[in-house]
């Protein structure tokens, strides 16, 4: 199934989980903040939550700002 | 002893983390600047070229972190970026900034006041970005702002404190601390800053810019601590016309006067 990535369309596997996805992009879960479909994901939800077909997903960090 | 709200902070100098040449650096001006509070920005990850964690090179125990809202251009996507922060950092601390124009990237005072009001009501610790404009100050204080941040010049530009009269009535006018930020290009307009009154400084650019960030962040530190020693001193008032410093009685003219004598 597809879902939108920071943007970028990318194909997952059915009852993948936001953990599997972060894994997968070899990002540490608690480096980022996730959003899917504008809402913001609570950290112990990540090993839980399925992605769906259609999925907006965010995923944010800190940088460098002023 | 610098307090806002219920934390205390013993350096005046809050600095940014953007624009330094690698975090090796960055981690060495923000020692070397003894700040005690820092800004960070929210930015989406780069898929193909995921940056280091800036969380991982800052001591967290020691530097209390100040997430912003920058590339918000109105209220609705400035509450959407602090609740991002809030659950990314875990802290309620918002500098919170509005920026509708890229090219002078001066913030909205409605939609500042409207995502202020709101995020107070959301609890949290809203800083607000504002230009210099004593009445605003006012407003924003009036809707729970924890601080007021008014610009010296447009953000990035090193140009000082070019609107020091507003930047006074604010002071003179203020409940809350007042934090000058932006355009703050050299330690001489830090310590104008301080002197005048302002209770800290937040300075990114004019850091991480130079050609030596580090010891350019040691020149402002020795900049904000004198400002604020000056300032709690007391300067001496100025004057339009000329007031000798040394005695005007005994002169040597008036004792050995060959001329008239």
């Amino acid at each position: 199934m597809q879902i939108f990535c920071n943007g970028r369309q990318q194909d997952i596997d059915e009852g993948v989980t936001l953990s599997q996805l972060l894994v997968g992009l070899e990002l540490p879960a608690d480096t980022v903040v996730a959003e899917i479909n504008k809402k913001i994901i609570d950290r112990d939800q990540y090993e839980t939550l399925k992605l769906n077909q259609g999925d907006q997903v965010e995923l944010i960090r800190f940088v460098g700002g002023g | 002893m610098l307090t806002i709200t219920n934390s205390q902070f013993s350096s005046r100098l809050f600095v940014g983390t953007g624009k330094f040449s690698s975090a090796a650096v960055m981690k060495r001006a923000i020692i070397a600047s003894g700040a005690q509070m820092v800004t960070v920005a929210l930015r989406r990850v780069d898929l193909e070229n995921p940056e280091d964690d800036i969380m991982s090179h800052i001591d967290i125990k020691k530097i209390h972190f100040l997430p912003n809202t920058s590339g918000a251009r109105n209220a609705t996507e400035a509450i959407r970026l602090a609740h991002l922060a809030r659950a990314a950092s875990g802290t309620p601390w918002l500098k919170l900034e509005v920026t509708p124009d890229p090219r002078t990237l001066l913030p909205d005072p409605v939609d500042t006041l409207k995502a202020t009001e709101q995020l107070v009501k959301d609890g949290f610790i809203v800083l607000p970005y504002m230009n210099a404009d004593p009445i605003l100050a006012l407003r924003l204080q009036d809707v729970g702002a924890a601080a007021v941040m008014p610009l010296g010049s447009p953000i990035g530009t090193n140009q000082g404190i070019q609107t020091a009269l507003q930047v006074a009535i604010i002071i003179e006018q203020a409940r809350v601390p007042v934090v000058v930020d932006a355009g703050i290009g050299a330690p001489s307009h830090a310590s104008q800053a301080m002197e005048m009154g302002a209770d800290a400084v937040l300075v990114n650019t004019a850091i991480a810019i130079a050609d030596d960030p580090v010891r350019m962040a040691g020149a402002f530190k020795q900049a904000v601590e004198a400002g604020r020693e000056a300032f709690e001193a007391g300067l001496g008032a100025s004057s339009t016309t000329a007031r000798p410093s040394s005695p005007e009685r005994g002169r040597i003219g008036e004792q050995l006067d060959f001329i008239d004598g």
